[in-house]
């Protein structure tokens, strides 16, 4: 008898909304044909769409196993009760709108995350608010989702706290105009190829901003990396552009604005590096064109390895910052050209705006913090100025080949 | 004493020499700042300028005053005067010129160019370094009658402050590289106050490269209330122990 007012509620509904929709429409809430969001699910097929009005919906794990639009109509609240995974998304062509998702389960075992998307494809996921959740957004083997314009926030500490937009092997997402704070790692990307990450604010993460690894030919765009324990880092791919990006005030031991380990084939462009403890810091980097960006007020501008080799810096501005490049050997395979460096003392006599004297970044002192900082209490002392100054005429220590050749006298606009 | 304070003090104020280093400092800080035309750059240059200039100028000129001065001296003891006083005055009146000055040479430019913490911080910093070294010179002219070894000793000592403490940390952190040396980096900062007015100003200019690696201690350490209430008491005994020492020493000498 159920099963059949089911089926002529749905034929009904296929009735009225058949000329405009080949879907149905549930509405979910106080005084609506469904009071929770399961008992909707139960009842819809593929390709309709749920309303959810206004309210605090606590119904343990939601699960979708159908490709349903589900829509918030007033942020509506899923509690998670600090037990549950909230929504786990088993189908294709999910859409999971306007919802505010809040207290997620915590546990050591299981990653329980606030929407989890397991082997499904094409699920959008936009307009969410996650507060207090474990882990917060969770693609898994899914190919083609996009996130969009949702906010993360997270409150406990490293070690019982998960990433905010954690995707595991993926292809072609886009994770687009979200905020993310307080989780361990704001973006963590492994194994995701093809993906555009655009538009992100991700800052004071515990971990890092962005955690990259195994993700080949990915683009990131106009993202804001602020404030994380230890930054960004990208290790282990190849074919990532990095552009227009800024990395602000990571601070502290071992914290890098962004940390490139293994990268090949990259394109750092038009990013903006301001009051980091360490720019980037390149390890067993090759082939990476890092062009016209702006390193400014940080302690170290970059740390290139001596593993890194036929890396090309060219045209960034070099301002304000304690150490423009250390490095930790004498071998250096990369090429620093034309670039602006404000400690450049050199002078320009036929005026084409480049120093006739080439220019070399590395500065004795640095080396020596590099063997031994605990040497940093002598920086800016007569004596270690008095060092810098002889090794900058008569190369001994520092890389003999470690030099811009061509620096420019005034500041690229940039 | 309050006549013999003031006496002292317009007595320096108008010597020309103090007066050529007032519009030294000046000119040299007002084309610092007005030449770069990153203000911060001129802060470093002139970091420098009071880390060396200054305790130079102090401990120089403090002890070839208080050569030339006396027969003046002499004169003021033979009055019904307290040598302590006498001795203080003379101190406070030097130390007050040189502060002035240096005031009124960098302070003003940097009040102007750089109104920042760090900028303050480097016009505290510039007077405080005024007020040790002429102590230290007051120590110095007391403890020999010879006007030529008195100076000798003044600039072995702005040496040993200025460059060979520095060089003898290197070559300790150096032979002791394997050991851990970051406590007793801080602990030995407070041997030099040139040193310790260098940190101060750094944790305002590198702190994004201090708070890197084990840079993070010394920020840690003076960063912290704590921490700059010890590194403003050290200062204040780089003051009080040349000073105690002199007075005692000048109260019991054969004039």
């Amino acid at each position: 008898m159920k099963s059949m007012i089911t089926i002529l509620f749905l034929f009904s509904c296929c009735f009225f909304y058949h000329p405009t929709l080949n879907a149905a429409t549930y509405f979910v809430g106080k005084n609506k044909p469904f009071s929770s969001i399961k008992q909707a699910l139960q009842h819809c097929k593929n390709g309709d769409t749920i309303i959810v009005e206004t309210g605090l919906y606590k119904e343990g794990e939601i699960i979708i196993d159908k490709a349903v639009i589900l829509k918030g109509n007033g942020q509506p609240v899923l509690d998670g009760n600090h037990q549950y995974q909230i929504i786990t998304v088993k189908a294709d062509y999910v859409s999971i709108d306007g919802f505010k998702l809040q207290h997620s389960g915590k546990s050591d075992v299981n990653d329980i995350a606030a929407i989890k998307v397991f082997n499904a494809n094409y699920v959008t996921i936009s307009n969410n608010i996650i507060d207090d959740a474990f882990w917060g957004i969770l693609l898994q083997k899914s190919n083609h989702c996009t996130v969009i314009n949702n906010r993360l926030k997270a409150y406990s500490n490293e070690s019982n706290s998960g990433n905010g937009i954690h995707c595991w092997k993926g292809d072609s997402l886009i994770i687009a105009n979200n905020t993310i704070t307080g989780h361990r790692d704001g973006i963590y990307f492994e194994f995701v190829t093809n993906s555009i990450i655009q538009n992100n604010i991700s800052e004071k993460n515990l971990r890092y901003g962005l955690h990259f690894m195994f993700s080949h030919n990915d683009t990131y765009i106009s993202n804001r990396f602020q404030q994380n324990g230890s930054g960004v880092a990208v290790m282990y791919s190849h074919g990532v552009k990095m552009e227009n990006n800024s990395f602000i005030e990571n601070w502290g031991d071992g914290a890098y604005g962004l940390l490139l380990k293994e990268i090949t084939d990259s394109y750092i462009y038009h990013n903006r590096f301001l009051r980091n403890t360490i720019g980037i810091h390149a390890e067993g980097t090759t082939r990476i064109k890092v062009e016209k960006n702006i390193f400014s007020n940080n302690g170290w501008a970059m740390r290139v390895q001596a593993s890194c080799s036929d890396n090309n810096i060219l045209y960034n501005n070099f301002q304000g910052n304690t150490f423009d490049i250390a490095t930790n050997g004498s071998l250096m395979l990369n090429k620093f050209d034309h670039n602006y460096w404000d400690k450049y003392e050199g002078y320009d006599l036929n005026k084409d705006n480049i120093g006739d004297v080439p220019y070399r970044p590395v500065s004795l002192f640095s080396m020596i913090v590099e063997r031994n900082p605990s040497a940093m209490m002598l920086f800016r002392s007569f004596m270690v100025t008095l060092f810098d100054k002889t090794e900058k005429v008569l190369p001994g220590i520092i890389p003999e080949n470690l030099k811009d050749n061509f620096p420019l006298m005034k500041p690229l606009a940039l | 004493m309050k006549k013999i304070f003031k006496y002292v003090t317009a007595d320096i104020l108008r010597n020309k020499i103090v007066l050529a280093y007032t519009l030294l400092l000046m000119v040299i800080s007002f084309s610092l700042f007005m030449l770069q035309d990153d203000a911060s750059k001129g802060m470093l240059s002139l970091l420098n300028i009071t880390l060396l200039i200054v305790p130079l100028t102090s401990i120089i000129f403090s002890a070839i005053y208080v050569y030339n001065s006396a027969e003046f001296i002499e004169l003021l003891v033979s009055q019904p005067l307290k040598r302590k006083s006498i001795w203080l005055s003379l101190f406070y009146g030097l130390a007050a010129a040189l502060s002035i000055a240096f005031f009124v040479g960098a302070g003003i430019p940097i009040i102007i160019y750089q109104p920042t913490s760090t900028g303050i911080i480097m016009i505290i910093t510039g007077i405080v370094l005024s007020v040790i070294f002429v102590a230290i010179a007051l120590l110095a002219a007391v403890l020999t009658r010879d006007k030529a070894k008195g100076i000798g000793i003044t600039i072995m000592i702005w040496l040993f402050f200025a460059l060979i403490f520095d060089g003898l940390i290197l070559f300790i952190l150096f032979q002791f590289e394997d050991y851990p040396l970051d406590k007793f980096m801080i602990f030995t900062s407070a041997f030099n106050p040139v040193d310790l007015c260098r940190i101060l100003i750094l944790l305002q200019m590198d702190v994004s490269a201090l708070m890197g690696y084990t840079g993070a201690i010394f920020k840690d350490f003076f960063g912290s209330h704590v921490g700059s209430v010890v590194a403003g008491f050290v200062l204040l005994l780089w003051v009080i122990i040349p000073l105690w020492l002199s007075t005692r020493k000048f109260q019991k000498k054969d004039l």
